[in-house]
């Protein structure tokens, strides 16, 4: 592909990404929506923009699923996933069965032989992971029972794609398979050539290998590459491991998706996951957009257009059937019944899985293409019509029980996502984290210095490599969902850059702010910051208040003591904040912080001649008396 | 003789340094043998009682006494939060709670009101013993002997040298009695104040003998 044509197409995704999507989103459409429209605009349908080559962009950006899956491995904690199980197998193994069963049953009907008719079923099984997680995600539906179930589906189907793939060749109508899958998304098993047990045996051992060098051999490489404090290399290494993961699995004739998603769950834990997840989550998004572009520029009109009653009966076919094995599968496994709906309607279409299947199977000659191109243009044109299922499933279905939602979102607290997340956990931040801790709050702990994450670690800690000012990185520590942050890291100027930001983007936090000294500590307050700390402020007057004991005075005294000072000078601190406000000339601020000192000592120094406190004085009483 | 008793003073001034006759009281007990003077303001001035350490000082006495100015016809506020924390159920009280029994519990108040105020025609309308009667209750909750408390009154007027060294040495007399059990028990629950009777409450001869 020469240059300039390279450019010119990045040029055409890259507007039709740009102008469908916010206009999509702006409808209430979502994102995923506004790309595939995109995709059929710049098609060759409509504008012929984007013309054959088209199915190879779409391969390309299969890889957008890869590092989706990915993504989602991290998000899951082994424990999780373990906890998953039942859904997955269950669930997950119940919807492709029946799903196959009846589609193949339908085609027998309608007088195909088996073979055929087992391959369209199996293929019609499948839903489409990325649009289902990424419509999920979006309108904050992941987390929820029927989110849960959907993902625990999902994830059976991109496993089951395996044996689907080896069982294809074996249907061949007339035998003698011999196509070569090229696509990157799944690799059939003959890709290597080796005997069977062998073949076997690479496969574990490449499982097991991304198993081990996730627990062992990750967290030096990326503790070394944080040591050089470039970002970007950084990224190249996130990058780096996902298509590395992607190319072994691929070797070996798996599915990349499933190998970088168990890469994920290995990773789960590391404590440069934050970090991971901000690097590959672009890339995954532009990716995924190109996927869903592609898959709309790839939507046959002329086809739709010769027997428009056919595909769109076979859509609205498929999508009831499958809405109605899926809901009944849902009612067998106890979803509560909004629930339930969310789950029937994200996954009541086809997957792009079946893009790959369907060429297979026609490269394999189990389905002539007069049988396989319609059927890919409903599998398309299902998959179009999710996001608009799903609003209408949010519009009309769902307000029909949003007393019985309103009860569940109570208790959907997330066990994931922490309440609390804690910037900087140096000596300062610490102590904090500790009490929260104590008191049965586990906060998220982000931390730049590797060399004080690998001590915290070693002594159990759950602490994440980051830096804090950057706004992907408190996206991924999960600050929409979270309640407090604590900002304890010891530089001001990047405290107050924090703060803005964090006003700005997450509005709903409540910020406490560790203040290095007065003037730092005027700033925040000016910020209108909730709870701003001194750095060294309690603990020297916890100090001045043991000097005043060992001087003599009665414990109880100093306390008193201690605590008026410190009642008059925050009460000071807040006045001073606020008065010098509106002043801008720099000459002027500082002069009037030089008078505010001195006011300062001479109203300490009042305080220590006057009687501090006049508190059980009973002079007045005697003289009454 | 045998053991002599085990007293523990459980003081609670919020103001020592202001304090006039709380301050000469203590000084008189101090020293001691088997007295241990527990300045609960002076121990915990955050108020975080350390109720474990508290409970095991009560087990190793056989006399408590409240030590304290009666502030609005009670005790200062940290005295009532160590009452609130220490004397658990199941420690002091209800089921299991025998940790007390037995022991002897004495109030050693200071009122600025002098005697006439504390009757139904004084602006305190009620006698002290019948303010602290929550003390005297509180007490029998967790089986303890309640004796009849040691009440210095009119503060406020009292004279540096005359009467308040009279109380002072009434309570060191006291105390010691206590402690060597030279107490005429039968004749001590004939008076209302333990300081009222002295003369006949105290056996003289051992008094002396022991002082």
């Amino acid at each position: 592909m020469s240059n300039e044509g390279f450019f010119f197409q990045a040029f055409v995704y890259l507007v039709a990404a740009v102008l469908s999507v916010p206009i999509a989103q702006r409808l209430g459409l979502g994102s995923v929506l506004g790309y595939l429209l995109a995709g059929v605009i710049i098609g060759p349908f409509v504008l012929g923009f984007v013309g054959n080559e088209g199915e190879d962009v779409m391969h390309f950006a299969e890889f957008g699923v890869v590092m989706m899956l990915f993504l989602i491995g991290l998000e899951l904690q082994p424990e999780l996933l373990w906890r998953l199980r039942l859904p997955i197998l269950g669930l997950g193994g119940l919807q492709v069965l029946l799903t196959t069963l009846f589609f193949t049953g339908i085609s027998l009907f309608f007088g195909l032989p088996w073979q055929m008719a087992l391959a369209i079923g199996m293929i019609l099984s499948l839903s489409s992971t990325a649009i289902v997680l990424q419509t999920l995600n979006e309108k904050g539906l992941a987390k929820t029972d029927g989110g849960q179930s959907s993902f625990s589906v999902l994830l059976f189907q991109d496993i089951a794609v395996i044996p689907m793939l080896a069982l294809m060749p074996l249907l061949a109508l007339e035998g003698a398979a011999t196509a070569q899958n090229q696509v990157i998304l799944v690799v059939a098993t003959e890709g290597t050539g080796l005997p069977a047990w062998q073949q076997a045996l690479l496969v574990i051992g490449t499982v097991v290998g991304i198993i081990l060098g996730g627990r062992f051999l990750i967290r030096p490489i990326f503790r070394f590459i944080a040591d050089t404090r470039l970002r970007e290399m950084f990224t190249a290494m996130a990058l780096l491991l996902v298509i590395g993961i992607a190319l072994a699995m691929q070797q070996v004739g798996l599915s990349p998706a499933l190998g970088t998603f168990v890469a994920g769950v290995v990773l789960a834990d590391n404590e440069y996951r934050h970090e991971l997840e901000s690097d590959i989550e672009p890339f995954k998004g532009l990716l995924l957009g190109l996927f869903f572009i592609s898959v709309g520029a790839s939507i046959d009109f002329n086809l739709l257009l010769e027997q428009p009653l056919l595909i769109l009966g076979m859509v609205l076919g498929v999508a009831i059937a499958k809405f109605i094995i899926l809901f009944a599968l849902g009612r067998f496994f106890r979803l509560e019944i909004s629930q339930n709906l969310l789950f029937a309607f994200a996954l009541a279409q086809g997957g792009e899985f079946a893009f790959v299947l369907f060429s297979f199977a026609t490269q394999n000659r189990v389905l002539p293409s007069d049988v396989s191109e319609p059927l890919v243009a409903v599998v398309a044109l299902s998959m179009v019509i999710t996001p608009l299922l799903m609003i209408i499933n949010e519009k009309l279905v769902q307000p029909r029980f949003i007393a019985a939602e309103v009860e569940r979102e109570a208790d959907e607290i997330d066990d994931n996502e922490n309440p609390v997340i804690v910037l900087g956990f140096g000596r300062f931040g610490q102590i904090v984290g500790r009490l929260l801790i104590a008191n049965g709050c586990r906060p998220t702990l982000l931390e730049h210095d590797p060399s004080q994450i690998d001590l915290l670690r070693r002594f159990g800690w759950k602490v994440f490599y980051g830096d804090a000012s950057r706004l992907d990185l408190l996206h991924a520590a999960g600050a929409e969902q979270a309640r407090l942050l604590v900002v304890a890291i010891d530089q001001p100027e990047k405290t107050l850059q924090i703060v803005d930001l964090v006003h700005k983007h997450f509005p709903h936090l409540k910020i406490l702010a560790r203040a290095v000294d007065r003037r730092h500590a005027y700033e925040l307050i000016r910020r209108g910051v909730e709870v701003v700390e001194r750095e060294t402020f309690s603990s020297a007057l916890d100090m001045g208040v043991e000097a005043l004991k060992l001087l003599g005075v009665r414990s109880y005294r100093a306390h008193r003591a201690g605590r008026i000072f410190k009642f008059h000078d925050v009460q000071a601190l807040q006045e001073m904040a606020e008065a010098r406000g509106d002043e801008s000339m720099l000459l002027a601020r500082s002069r009037q912080l030089a008078r505010d000192l001195e006011q300062l000592l001479q109203s300490d120094n009042r305080e220590l001649t006057q009687e501090v406190d006049r508190a059980w004085d009973i002079s007045v009483l005697r003289k009454d008396a | 003789m045998s053991n002599p008793n085990q007293i523990l003073i459980l003081f609670a001034h919020p103001a020592w340094e202001k304090s006039r006759v709380n301050r000469r009281l203590i000084q008189a007990i101090r020293g001691l043998d088997a007295v241990t003077i527990h300045d609960l303001y002076e121990q915990y001035p955050d108020f975080h009682i350390h109720v474990k350490a508290e409970q095991e000082l009560l087990l190793a006495h056989d006399i408590i006494v409240f030590h304290h100015p009666f502030y609005w016809y009670s005790s200062p506020a940290i005295l009532k939060e160590w009452q609130d924390l220490v004397l658990e159920h199941g420690f002091a009280y209800g089921t299991g709670g025998t940790a007390l029994h037995g022991k002897k519990f004495l109030s050693a108040i200071t009122t600025g009101g002098g005697a006439q105020a504390y009757c139904r025609q004084g602006y305190n309308r009620f006698s002290v013993r019948e303010l602290l009667v929550p003390f005297e209750q509180t007490a029998h909750l967790c089986g303890m002997e309640y004796l009849p408390p040691f009440v210095v009154q009119g503060t406020h007027q009292l004279q540096e040298h005359g009467e308040l060294v009279k109380h002072t040495e009434d309570y060191r007399q006291i105390i010691t009695a206590l402690r060597d059990d030279q107490i005429d028990w039968e004749k001590l629950y004939q008076f209302k104040h333990i300081n009222h009777g002295l003369d006949q409450i105290l056996k003289p001869q051992e008094m002396t003998h022991h002082v």
